[in-house]
């Protein structure tokens, strides 16, 4: 079989073989409707306690404080929604950047054409917020603050604590999107003062389509979906129990092997992002050096356009991604990388390579061996990149 | 997403380079959009004998420039002037929706690079009287 390499980890991750082993027997023998009264039910109930107390665990919060949704862009919208109608008598100011995931930048949009006021942070070149740009945007409408850990093109990493810390002084609810960030950082709900927490499985080795919300006890929030008592009368519908079970042991287990993981992962990226600097000219690592996802590398490639990019890697079985326009279908390209100060042209170039705890040196090997080629052909045929080659590398 | 066609003319493009001295050469597309299409042409006696592109940009704007060559190269300036962006999509056995503004960049690089040629040798080719290579290939609102 061809060669396939995997660096997409940031996309989705594959199961673990023990979070799918705990999860089978939940769609066959213990199948029952936790809400039910009898021994199927009882039994179902049990199994998603245990998953609430995994969770809770993983980040110092208490298991009443986990609410597991449809995944991490329902755990986003449901924060933001309902901190912002909760608290509408309080005022109608919410404070995020410009760099969010879509499930935040959409809600906080559609909230705007509702009667509510966003301000949208910029970043700096690395893509982190300026401390003062924050302080300066909390006024007496202000309810919330919503900020991600971690971005997932660029992999930066937001100062929490101390947004946490002022979020705390200035009386303003904290959210945080931690999709990217979790499974791949120590995190303390309550060391960084964080009111409300996004979690998605898939990111950490677990099934897709289950996320969680940590909201803190005593906040005041309104309810996303209707119906049911299920989720302690906050977000009804059956549960998706297989689901749960499966997020629980994930994320019991990135707990657990939390220093391993970024341990691989970071020596690998490492080595990538050094490979790839020594080989190919004309290339700039995207996002923060040092403050980053263990396992995120981002380049700018100049002269060439990202999708090529992915398609010639795709024909030799490296799976990646890009913030070109062309992968979006939009014209733009991605507007993280446009919120870095980087020119259309240099955005377009951009590749994505995440690594996770499969990823063997051998892959990086063959990615350090492969991709230089790949961009010298394209660039080959780039008009952009005759004007420059003359002379110098 | 793309025809066998399609990766076939990313993969392995035809035509690929540049002509010196070229009797025409027409440049579309800019970096801020992602795409930019460079054509050579070598004409002799109103026949393409030779075609060259260069092209930065997504599979497709790769694959649309290459069969263009392929499709235009023989022929004379006349039937090349023919070329539209329709019969450039039906040769790669199609493009996805939003990638058909490659295969209308295609079209305007081929024109351009024969207007260009016109210029130069004060002709006039029907069909390229109304022919503006700056036009926007996107057919919609510049976002930027």
């Amino acid at each position: 079989m061809k060669k396939r390499v995997y660096l997409d980890y940031s996309a989705t991750t594959p199961m673990k073989q023990e979070v799918l082993d705990e999860m089978l027997p939940y769609f066959t023998e213990k199948f029952g409707n936790p809400s039910s009264i009898h021994s199927f039910g009882r039994e179902a109930k049990q199994a998603i306690d245990l998953s609430r107390e995994q969770l809770a665990k993983s980040i110092g919060a208490k298991a009443d404080e986990i609410f597991f949704t449809g995944g991490g862009s329902e755990a986003d919208n449901w924060a933001i929604k309902g901190i912002a109608y909760a608290n509408r008598d309080k005022g109608n100011h919410i404070i995020t950047t410009k760099i969010e995931h879509h499930a935040v930048l959409h809600t906080c949009e559609y909230l705007e054409k509702n009667g509510f006021e966003v301000t949208y942070l910029e970043v700096d070149a690395h893509g982190r917020i300026n401390i003062d740009d924050l302080k300066s945007a909390i006024k007496d409408q202000t309810i919330l603050i919503t900020i991600m850990f971690a971005n997932n093109e660029i992999g930066t990493i937001q100062p929490i604590k101390e947004i946490g810390q002022i979020a705390k002084e200035k009386k303003v609810i904290f959210h945080v999107d931690a999709v990217q960030a979790f499974g791949n950082i120590k995190i303390n709900v309550n060391d960084l003062n964080i009111d409300l927490m996004s979690l998605s499985a898939h990111k950490v080795y677990g099934p897709k389509g289950i996320g969680a919300l940590y909201i803190r006890k005593g906040v005041k929030i309104h309810s996303l979906i209707h119906g049911g008592a299920q989720e302690r009368r906050r977000r009804a519908g059956t549960e998706n129990l297989p689901g749960i079970v499966g997020f629980g042991k994930a994320a019991a287990l990135a707990d657990e092997n939390l220093e391993a993981h970024i341990q691989h992962v970071k020596v690998l990226r490492d080595k990538l992002i050094k490979g790839i600097m020594e080989k190919v000219g004309y290339v700039r690592l995207n996002g923060h050096p040092e403050h980053r996802l263990p396992g995120n590398a981002n380049f700018a490639f100049e002269f060439i356009e990202g999708e090529s990019l992915l398609l010639s890697l795709d024909m030799l079985g490296i799976a990646g991604s890009s913030g070109s326009a062309c992968t979006s279908g939009s014209l733009d390209p991605s507007h993280v990388l446009m919120a870095l100060g980087l020119s259309h042209e240099i955005a377009h170039g951009s590749l994505r390579l995440t690594i996770g705890d499969f990823t063997t040196e051998e892959d990086i090997d063959y990615v350090l061996q492969e991709l230089p080629k790949v961009v010298d052909r394209l660039r080959q045929m780039s008009p952009l990149y005759e004007k420059v080659k003359g002379g110098q590398k | 997403m793309y025809s066998d066609k399609v990766m076939d003319h990313f993969m392995n493009p035809r035509n690929v380079g540049e002509i010196e001295n070229a009797d025409g050469i027409g440049e579309v597309g800019n970096a801020k959009c992602g795409d930019i299409m460079k054509m050579y042409l070598k004409i002799d006696d109103g026949v393409i004998v030779d075609v060259k592109f260069k092209t930065f940009g997504c599979g497709s704007a790769i694959a649309t420039s290459s069969i263009a060559t392929e499709m235009i190269k023989g022929k004379t300036v006349e039937e090349a002037l023919q070329l539209t962006n329709r019969a450039v999509v039906e040769a790669l056995d199609g493009l996805p929706a939003q990638k058909i503004h490659c295969s209308v960049l295609a079209e305007q690089a081929v024109k351009s690079a024969l207007l260009d040629y016109a210029r130069k040798n004060s002709l006039q080719l029907a069909g390229l009287e109304d022919f503006d290579p700056t036009e926007d290939h996107h057919h919609h609102e510049e976002e930027h």
